[in-house]
């Protein structure tokens, strides 16, 4: 059974923990009870979890919750501080209990190992009082909003890329009943696929996560508190090359599928398909076949001196991370590269994972009509694990 | 003169360009001046179809231009565009 608000109490230990909360006039024990008394769930244990997890349990959140169905990879630790070098290869929810729970033993923790998805979002989400999105991509970012919409939780948002950062907090509840504007108020659809990288592919800045998972941070305590203003309402955006910050008002928009004059939308939907991914690109792994390529037949390609044209799609600084030879067309030059394609062999590209790779063949081959293209299948990393364990992933 | 802010995630279609600035009437008028100066913006601010893409939000000062005229919304000597589009990164 739920504490209710003035059933929860403080040990002597607890009263010293927060000690530096409970001298704040503004906050003080009251919001220190709100506070244990809070079940929040962090969606995502990367590069935003890892300092809204570490602040969370630091400030005394009652209850949080973890979803993640990822594991620690060498990759990850040059921006999820919440994990050492002795974690790569565990599950991250599990290393993230443990860390966390040795940080602050006074809060409870629920940990999800899996990925968060359209038949288990809302059944999450309802057993949580607020949400922190910390995930990577757009198919994720509208279940998340959606969810939170439908269950109305409040849904504290910061996303990265590269040197970029936004906040906000969307789907509020004022005191008067009403709420605030949703993601879908901002974006109402995401970009076609392709159009933006995601940190695998784009890189970003390791500290970047780091700001803005602590603003996320603080966003929720202001939110279970009470205290303060909450960026609801609002959208903040940090440029951290310039370092400029700049602040704009979101308004509602009558379109909004969820929220809007006429909403079409009362359940949760595909997501993927939403977003235009089409799952088929990137599930073929054995084969030759559908125009793919897996890393095993690309090697039998390799060994058995077959005449073929090697093309890497990836730019030059990833190529000198890891690279299997081949020539070097990144994915944005490759239409004025056109002539180096040869188009009497059988011609495999080659990117990290298998999506850009895959963009440019479907480029060429409606564009151009070109022929005889394979993608090979889960990239360079897929070689690394497969073929060659020497080679640095990244 | 306007000024239009590029975000981080458009600066390498902008010469690396933080900001840039252009005579312009109206908003339609500004990014139309902004496209033409870089064209590899384009396909990144417009659709197929030629409208402002929806995952990106055009602001003049701190208010959607969609609160305003939208692209037909007029500008004044010295106003400030801001173009943000969607970004999903953080886990990974």
């Amino acid at each position: 059974m739920r504490q209710t608000l003035e059933e929860i109490k403080f040990s002597k230990e607890e009263l010293e923990r927060y000690s530096r909360h409970l001298i704040i006039p503004e906050f003080n024990i009251e919001g220190q009870k709100r506070l244990k008394h809070a079940r929040v769930l962090v969606v995502g244990t990367g590069g935003l979890g890892a300092p809204l997890l570490l602040y969370l349990t630091a400030a005394g959140v009652g209850t949080i919750g973890i979803v993640d169905f990822d594991i620690v990879d060498y990759s990850n630790l040059q921006r999820q501080v919440l994990f050492t070098t002795a974690d790569v290869g565990r599950p991250k929810v599990e290393a993230a209990r443990e860390r966390l729970s040795a940080l602050n033993p006074f809060v409870q923790f629920e940990v999800f190992n899996t990925r968060l998805d359209s038949t288990n979002a809302l059944d999450i989400i309802s057993q949580f009082d607020i949400v922190a999105d910390g995930t990577d991509n757009f198919p994720t970012r509208y279940l998340v909003n959606d969810a939170c919409v439908l269950a109305g939780k409040v849904n504290v948002f910061a996303s990265i890329f590269r040197f970029e950062g936004q906040a906000s907090v969307f789907n509020y509840l004022y005191a008067d009943g009403s709420r605030g504007p949703n993601y879908r108020d901002l974006f109402p659809t995401p970009p076609p696929p392709g159009l933006v990288p995601s940190c695998a592919e784009g890189g970003v800045i390791g500290v970047l996560p780091g700001i803005l998972g602590s603003l996320q941070a603080n966003e929720v305590i202001k939110v279970v508190s009470g205290v303060g203003e909450p960026l609801a309402g609002r959208f903040f955006q940090f440029d951290a090359a310039e370092f400029k910050t700049r602040i704009f008002k979101i308004s509602k928009d009558p379109e909004n599928p969820l929220t809007g004059e006429n909403p079409t939308q009362t359940e949760l939907i595909d997501y993927e398909f939403f977003c235009g991914i089409d799952l088929t690109h990137t599930t073929m792994h054995n084969a030759e076949s559908n125009g793919q390529l897996s890393v095993t037949a690309l090697n039998d390609w390799i060994k058995s001196g077959k005449d073929f044209q090697l093309i890497d799609v990836r730019e030059p600084y990833e190529f000198e991370i890891a690279n299997i030879g081949g020539t070097l067309i990144p994915k944005g030059e490759i239409l004025k590269h056109l002539e180096k394609i040869d188009p009497h062999k059988d011609v495999a590209f080659l990117c990290r994972s298998g999506k850009r790779s895959q963009d440019v063949i479907d480029l060429l081959q409606m564009e151009y009509g070109l022929k005889n293209l394979y993608n090979i299948a889960g990239g360079i990393l897929a070689w690394a694990d497969e073929i060659d364990p020497g080679m640095a992933k990244y | 003169m306007i000024t239009i802010f590029i975000p981080t995630p458009l600066r390498r279609f902008a010469a690396e360009q933080a900001k840039v600035n252009v005579n312009a009437k109206n908003v339609a008028e500004a990014i139309r001046s902004l496209t033409s100066i870089h064209p590899s913006l384009t396909p990144y601010i417009y659709d197929e179809a030629e409208l402002i893409r929806k995952h990106v939000r055009i602001y003049l000062g701190e208010d959607d231009i969609r609160e305003k005229d939208g692209i037909n919304t007029l500008l004044k000597e010295g106003d400030e565009l801001s173009i943000i589009p969607a970004i999903a990164g953080g886990s990974f």
